[in-house]
């Protein structure tokens, strides 16, 4: 069956799966369902103690099984030691045919592929995934099936049962011995925890893992001693310079400035620009530079912020510490500036849910005004793909991507025309993991195009006069004129895995990569 | 044109590529290494033998590792290597048989 973004949904996959094909942005608004809860096991008498001498313990307390469900939180991201850790022992276990429901996995999980290659793992749900385990689902290693669903996709599939969590590991840089749970105060901090609190509320056993023990209480709690069975303490959770770096320095690639300055230009030039606008940017360096001219001209003009979201990093807390933004709402600390400056009372913590789960009565990413976004693809009918390389294979995660492009009132990518010799401005992107009636706006370093359906917006930049404007359609000719038009990637027919849309319908499917030759 | 004896040109610069020729065994034999092989693995062997074809180069073995050049510069890289190979390095035919 073709689906609203003109993909191939495979019967088969969606008997499999029980899903229905991507039908459109707001399908499910409005459609009521169920709340799923967990089963929960009281801890009435005064002398329970909640602490497990080791992970194995832990496992066996919560009566792992094959064929179960865990969960992690990638907080600790490319200084996770969590994952490992856990997997490792359960692999001594010998238990079988789990499924990795993780909220994304990286390069750090790459020693989980002999794990899949023996069974141990044989369903992965997560954000995305890079590294080697990319390779290894795109090679057909995985036995069942890889679901890739955004941030806020994945608290929709929590809450409303779909994936059933039997064992959530929460790594927590501090916990008490009753399992009050914070994202710093201790050595391998990650300032929020937010990825988690839907594991909290869902999984059946939660476990909490820290490398910090203190006091009782520990408050305020970021996840609560209400929702935790087990507390165990290990040496070490991560590796701190690998969770947060220091933050990235100002780019000077002039390409990356040139369409920062565009980027800026697009913001200041259409209609939500003026007191009280809400914003949201990645980490990438024109990002990162976007803020920074964007500041400038907010200092100029005295417009200031009203909120913004993410994903932060230092130029979005520096705002906060000028006063020019009335408060950040943070799911993920980004550098060490952002870890640290979770302490300023303005500097909220808001849990993945809250930030974009499109099944609750309304999430931040809604009352966005711009975001800006970053894709490795970008078609011509302004879909955009952040999950599978343009060589097929699986290397990248959907995050907050479909969530802030559908909420936001005005949808900014950024995408050099070029990555090397791949054009990113293409006839069909790879894979669909934004559908293009999410994209506004798509800035490149030869020029800026806007979606035919924002007439207003055109109508803006083009009174404006300040970006060169050009057609979707333009800029993937220039780039074909450049690079020459790319061959289509060859697949098997075999479906490794799919792209899950914000409502759980299936935007696309990635097949397993032939072998070239 | 003949090849006289091993010589190389670029380098592994991302959007460069490496280029090495050694005398061949009486025909082209290509070994290609591409970071867009998927994408772009014909056009660049197209690429490859239509220049050396007109250097006139059939009996050579030629090695390449690209990282993602434009056709330009495979181009030139394989011209480059050519001439190496035969010690040419002045009054270069620009614009006839190297462009």
């Amino acid at each position: 069956m073709i689906n609203a973004v003109g993909r191939e949904i495979p019967d088969e996959i969606l008997k499999a799966t029980g899903k229905e094909p991507f039908q459109g942005n707001n399908y499910k608004n409005g459609v009521p369902f169920r709340r799923q809860g967990p089963i929960i096991r009281p801890v009435m008498e005064n002398t329970h103690n909640k602490l497990v001498k080791d992970i194995h313990e832990a496992l066996v307390k919560c009566k792992a099984h094959n064929g179960m469900t865990i969960s992690f939180h990638h907080h600790f991201r490319e200084g996770d030691l969590i994952v490992n850790m856990v997997m490792e022992e359960i692999h001594k276990m010998g238990i079988k045919n789990i499924t990795l429901a993780a909220t994304s996995l990286g390069k750090a999980h790459d020693p989980l592929v002999p794990m899949i290659e023996d069974g141990t793992i044989t369903r992965i749900e997560a954000s995305g995934v890079r590294g080697k385990i990319g390779q290894a689902i795109s090679d057909g290693k995985l036995k069942g099936l890889a679901i890739m669903r955004s941030h806020g996709g994945r608290v929709r599939s929590l809450v409303t049962g779909e994936t059933k969590v039997d064992i959530a590991f929460i790594g927590a840089p501090t916990s008490d011995d009753y399992g009050n749970l914070r994202g710093i105060g201790g050595k391998t901090n990650c300032g929020v925890l937010s990825y988690s609190h839907v594991d909290g509320d869902c999984a059946e056993y939660v476990v909490a893992i820290t490398d910090c023990l203190v006091p009782f209480p520990n408050f305020p709690a970021h996840i609560s001693m209400t929702k935790v069975d087990y507390v165990c303490v290990v040496d070490a959770i991560g590796i701190p310079e690998k969770i947060a770096t220091g933050a990235a320095k100002p780019t000077t690639d002039q390409r990356k400035l040139m369409m920062a300055e565009y980027c800026t230009q697009v913001v200041v030039n259409t209609p939500y620009f003026k007191e009280g606008f809400s914003y949201q940017t990645g980490v990438g360096g024109a990002s990162i530079a976007s803020t920074i001219s964007l500041t400038k001209i907010m200092e100029e003009r005295g417009i200031k912020m009203g909120f913004g979201v993410g994903g932060l990093t230092k130029p979005m807390c520096d705002l906060l510490d000028r006063g020019m933004v009335r408060v950040l709402m943070d799911t993920q600390a980004f550098d060490l500036d952002a870890v640290s400056n979770v302490i300023n009372p303005a500097h909220h913590r808001i849990t993945a849910g809250a930030y974009a789960n499109p099944f609750n009565k309304g999430a931040f990413v809604n009352k966005l005004d711009y975001v800006i976004l970053a894709s490795l693809e970008v078609d011509v009918h302004f879909n955009c793909n952040v999950v599978v390389g343009s060589d097929g294979v699986i290397t990248g995660a959907q995050g907050g991507h479909p969530d802030t492009a559908q909420g936001a009132k005005c949808t900014i990518v950024i995408c050099p025309l070029l990555q090397g010799r791949i054009p990113a401005i293409c006839s069909e992107v790879t894979t669909v993991t934004t559908p293009g009636e999410s994209v506004d706006v798509v800035v490149t370093d030869y020029g800026v195009a806007v979606n035919p359906n924002r007439h207003d917006l055109l109508e803006c930049l083009q009174k404006a006069d300040c970006v060169p404007l050009k057609t979707i359609e333009e800029l993937r000719d220039i780039a074909y004129a450049i690079v020459g038009e790319p061959e289509p990637v060859q697949f098997e027919d075999r479906i490794v895995g799919i792209i899950e849309a914000r409502d759980g319908t299936i935007m696309d499917v990635v097949r397993q990569v032939k072998h070239y030759g | 044109m003949e090849i006289k004896k091993p010589a190389v040109a670029g380098t592994l610069e991302s959007s460069d590529c490496m280029v090495t020729v050694e005398p061949g065994q009486g025909e082209i034999e290509l070994d290609l290494d591409s970071v867009v092989i998927r994408q772009y693995g014909k056009q660049i062997r197209k690429i490859i033998h239509e220049t050396l074809d007109r250097l006139d180069v059939n009996n050579a073995k030629v090695t390449v590792v690209d990282k993602g050049a434009l056709d330009c510069t495979i181009k030139a890289r394989v011209e480059c290597a050519v001439y190496r190979s035969n010690d040419i390095r002045d009054n270069l035919p620009w614009g006839g048989v190297i462009r």
